[in-house]
């Protein structure tokens, strides 16, 4: 169990007029391997929640355990838990600072005390992982990159630290439709090759419909829904009423059964609703 | 619960008082009279006497002790050091310590707690300063002080607008740097110990990013000023045009006074 949270909460700015409650009795386990999507609308507390997962933020109400490693506690090594569980900020290429883009990726494994020659090794790997070519790339600096490359070169650069779970705030912020998919796409191979827990905050219900298997809904600091993709957005008018949405064509499934056509109310990719709907006009040519 | 959040420099603390509204340029003014009034005179009754002032004048404005008091966290060590420096080199009076070669003479002492009593005024004065005025109010006052040096080719307000922009970006860098702390942080960065020289190396995974980020938006803000056909200065009408008022001339008349008697209390002791 690499992650385990009890009634975890977390205030801002606490006794002053100014007092945020960003989580509110948050309780959570996170088995290996999952494939997690973190949703939730804007100030719901998902990046309050997703940097308690490696103690960037010490919890100080409710527990979260890492590893079975309280972050609660003053004695526990948060450098070995920060290695275990590798976090992604949103728009990460902003963290890039050497001047060669192996400089960079070598930055995470460097500080955890890797040799010299596993470094190359740990690099080149991290690189392929995120689908760059490692020996056209490692010398070249990391501000002459393309925006795309740049972001893939900074998640490179936490995946080179091995970690066990890995936690993404909106990596696909400001990607291009084909750099969106492909990163996800990427991402999905290292979750069913590795083994990887991977947890992924957004709030595009398309991103996360298409690779979680697993789905967390928060809002107002609170986990309001927790389950598989598909019986997550079943509840379309919950998830609306707090401001967010059913992916689009879970949408076009539920209008379809407005108008009385009989599909199921869930859709999750569009192959999958086009699937159902050939298979409907195909029985209504037969009838 | 952000890392840097003490960081004060240029912070406005809003409120509704006649010293809020007192014009900037009034402000300014009496500032700078009361640094050079700290620099001339000596004395622990006349400096008793400013502290005072500087309390009274808080308190009118309501501005809370313990928010004053903030702008002085980043500069205890400074304070520190000049009194440490003062209380040991300086030499006379009686000597009340010694350990082998330190000492400790009554003068020195007088010395050390004197300049720092000066540093601690310095600052507490000016923070006064730019708590109760915006920074908008501060940079147009500054801007209308400066502006007959305009004949004379002085960007009068070119630097008000520089200056407007960089208080404007103070908070946004804060937030930047900590968000950028937080990513090295998840990367296994070390902010925190090693010594002189290698702390400051490990803060370059902090200040590369910070400085490429700083001009971006340096030159995202240019593009979007000239987008909207800002050419600086010349012709430029505004909004709030600044007025003194009563209030302005009752302060300048008791501050007048109260500097003379500070003047008076340091000669006279």
């Amino acid at each position: 169990m690499p992650i385990k949270i009890k009634n975890l909460s977390s205030i801002y700015s606490a006794g002053t007029s100014f007092e945020v409650r960003a989580l509110d009795g948050i309780s959570l386990d996170i088995g290996e391997g999952e494939f997690i999507g973190i949703i939730g609308p804007t100030g719901s507390g998902k990046s309050t929640l997703v940097q308690h997962f490696n103690g960037l933020i010490r919890p100080t109400q409710g527990e979260v355990l890492v590893d079975g490693r309280d972050l609660a506690d003053k004695t526990t090594d948060l450098r070995a838990v920060r290695q275990r569980v590798g976090l992604i900020f949103q728009y990460p290429e902003h963290q890039l600072f050497e001047e060669t883009v192996f400089a960079d990726v070598a930055f995470g494994p460097k500080n955890q005390g890797v040799s010299v020659a596993e470094l190359r090794e740990r690099v080149h790997e991290a690189l392929a992982l995120v689908g760059l070519d490692p020996d056209a790339i490692v010398d070249r600096s990391p501000f002459e990159l393309s925006g795309g490359q740049m972001r893939r070169v900074a998640i490179a650069g936490v995946l080179a630290m091995r970690p066990t779970v890995l936690v993404l705030d909106e990596p696909t912020a400001g990607l291009d439709p084909k750099g969106r998919d492909e990163l996800l796409a990427q991402l999905k191979e290292l979750h069913s090759k590795s083994g990887m827990t991977v947890i992924l905050v957004s709030h595009s219900m398309e991103d996360i419909a298409r690779v979680a298997t697993r789905l967390i809904v928060l809002a107002g600091g609170q986990v309001i829904a927790d389950g598989t993709p598909r019986a997550v957005f079943a509840q379309a008018k919950m998830l609306t009423e707090v401001g967010l949405g059913v992916p689009q064509v879970t949408e076009l499934m539920l209008a379809l059964r407005e108008r009385g056509y009989n599909v199921p109310d869930v859709a999750l990719t569009v192959e999958e609703a086009c699937a159902i709907i050939l298979g409907l006009s195909l029985r209504g040519e037969q009838q | 619960m952000s890392i840097l959040k003490n960081v004060t420099i240029g912070q406005y603390y809003p409120g509704d008082s006649v010293v809020h509204r007192l014009d900037p340029r009034t402000k300014l003014g009496l500032s700078f009279a009361f640094i050079v009034v700290l620099f001339i005179v000596k004395g622990f009754l006349p400096y008793a006497w400013l502290a005072a002032l500087v309390l009274l004048v808080a308190q009118i404005a309501s501005v809370p002790l313990k928010v004053m008091l903030r702008g002085l966290k980043p500069l205890t060590f400074i304070i520190a050091l000049t009194f440490l420096l003062h209380i040991f080199t300086t030499r006379g009076g009686v000597v009340l310590w010694q350990l082998g070669f330190l000492r400790i003479d009554s003068n020195g002492l007088a010395q050390g707690a004197f300049l720092s009593f000066r540093l601690i005024l310095l600052v507490v004065a000016t923070s006064l300063l730019t708590l109760t005025t915006s920074p908008i109010a501060l940079t147009d006052g500054l801007e209308r002080i400066l502006s007959p040096g305009a004949k004379l080719g002085l960007p009068a307000h070119e630097l008000a607008m520089m200056m407007t922009i960089a208080l404007r970006f103070i908070p946004t860098l804060i937030d930047e740097a900590d968000k950028i702390m937080r990513a090295q942080l998840a990367r296994g960065a070390d902010f925190e110990t090693g010594g002189l020289i290698k702390r400051a190396k490990n803060l370059l995974p902090l200040l590369v990013p910070l400085f490429v980020s700083a001009f971006r938006r340096a030159d995202e803000l240019a593009m979007a000023m000239e987008a909207r056909a800002y050419r600086g200065g010349k012709h430029r009408t505004r909004l709030k045009v600044l007025k003194y008022t009563s209030s302005d001339f009752w302060a300048f008349c008791l501050s007048g006074l109260a500097f003379g008697v500070a003047y008076y209390l340091g000669r006279w002791a």
